[in-house]
């Protein structure tokens, strides 16, 4: 069923993230502003209605190296035993240019459903002979949920990081030939 | 497999280097090397400027020592409430370089004694916070044994059957960490 309603909402035939021209990302509150990183590394399959991608943990990109060493490590991603997270969509509807996509996140072992609300933009030529289509996702998880439990209290004894983390997805995707 | 103490001890009768003993032997006992790091002393004060290259020659055999172990048990003493010096020091030298350092990933297991009643146990919570920000893979295990001078024996063994199964199960968790991990070069 769930690959029936992918065909419906997303574009036949099999297609390909095109990373150089795409972003994986996440955004979460520290202290008092919204910190944000990406990963530099991943792939983003859509292939007879069915959507799947994946990102190296260890290609986490910050602004600061030792920040990424920490964000590899074993307090938050433990890119050592968990290298990969990945999302498999199981359900994808379509209003208008509007997405939602229910399916299966995974990160740092744990496997947890979220619903994904994002928006297309249809197959269109690019420049290049090809053609390409567009996926702007979001969600919102909990990261503690995953085992990122890391946090460290403010002056007032609030935690400095948020536990609720926004995954921000910018596609491109090239038709396979 | 090959497990490197460190006791935060520098005191020639300490508590902790002998609670540190006491383990190894769980440890030798479960078919693991055991081998307790005895260079703390000659460890400088962390300066940038000499962290070069290898570094200082005892920061370069500290660093061997540990990327050589494929796990470390900490035993730790409390100095106000904290993590002593000589032992917080020589863990920011092994934490650098943050991208490389021998501490990275490693399994590592934290206990600790006092003649206080609490057994270092504010000291053992904060070393814990430091190895896990160095990028260790710190064991979920807490031994506290306070009032040391009463409750270890002349060899370091707890008196108290329940911290006795505790110091077993801490180095049981620890091994356990390594189950299925690569072995140390």
């Amino acid at each position: 069923m769930s690959s029936q309603t992918a065909q419906q909402a997303l574009p036949t035939g099999s297609w390909r993230g095109d990373s150089v021209h795409s972003t994986v990302g996440f955004a979460v509150v520290y202290m008092a502003g919204t910190f944000q990183g990406t990963f530099s590394a991943f792939d983003a399959r859509l292939s007879d209605g069915v959507l799947r991608g994946t990102a190296e943990v260890a290609s986490v990109q910050v602004k600061d190296p030792n920040l990424e060493a920490h964000l590899q490590g074993p307090e938050f991603f433990d890119a050592e035993r968990f290298p990969q997270l990945s999302f498999d969509a199981k359900e994808v509807s379509r209003s208008g240019d509007d997405l939602t996509l229910v399916g299966d996140l995974t990160l740092k072992g744990h496997t947890e459903e979220v619903e994904i609300k994002g928006h297309i933009n249809d197959p269109a030529p690019d420049p290049y002979g090809g053609e390409r289509f567009g996926l702007q996702l979001e969600t919102t998880v909990d990261r503690t949920n995953f085992g990122l439990n890391w946090n460290n209290p403010l002056p007032s004894g609030d935690p400095a990081l948020s536990n609720d983390v926004t995954l921000i997805v910018d596609l491109q995707l090239a038709r396979e030939s | 497999m090959r497990v490197l103490g460190i006791s935060g001890s520098l005191r020639r009768d300490s508590h902790n280097s002998a609670l540190l003993r006491a383990a190894g032997e769980l440890i030798e006992e479960q078919g693991a090397e055991f081998e307790v790091y005895d260079g703390l002393k000659a460890i400088p004060p962390y300066d940038e400027d000499d962290d070069v290259g290898e570094g200082p020659a005892a920061v370069a055999g500290l660093r061997r020592a540990i990327a050589g172990a494929d796990a470390v048990l900490f035993a730790t003493p409390e100095y106000n409430a904290s993590i002593p010096g000589v032992l917080k020091n020589a863990v920011d030298w092994a934490s650098r370089p943050v991208g490389d350092s021998p501490l990275r990933n490693k399994p590592v297991a934290v206990i600790g004694a006092s003649i206080g009643m609490f057994g270092a146990v504010w000291a053992q919570a904060e070393l814990r916070k430091v190895l896990a920000t160095a990028g260790a893979r710190v064991a979920d295990v807490e031994l506290a044994v306070g009032h040391a001078h009463e409750h270890l024996d002349g060899d370091g063994h707890p008196s108290d059957p329940t911290q006795r199964e505790a110091l077993r199960d801490a180095v049981g968790v620890l091994l356990g960490e390594l189950e299925g991990a690569p072995v140390a070069a």
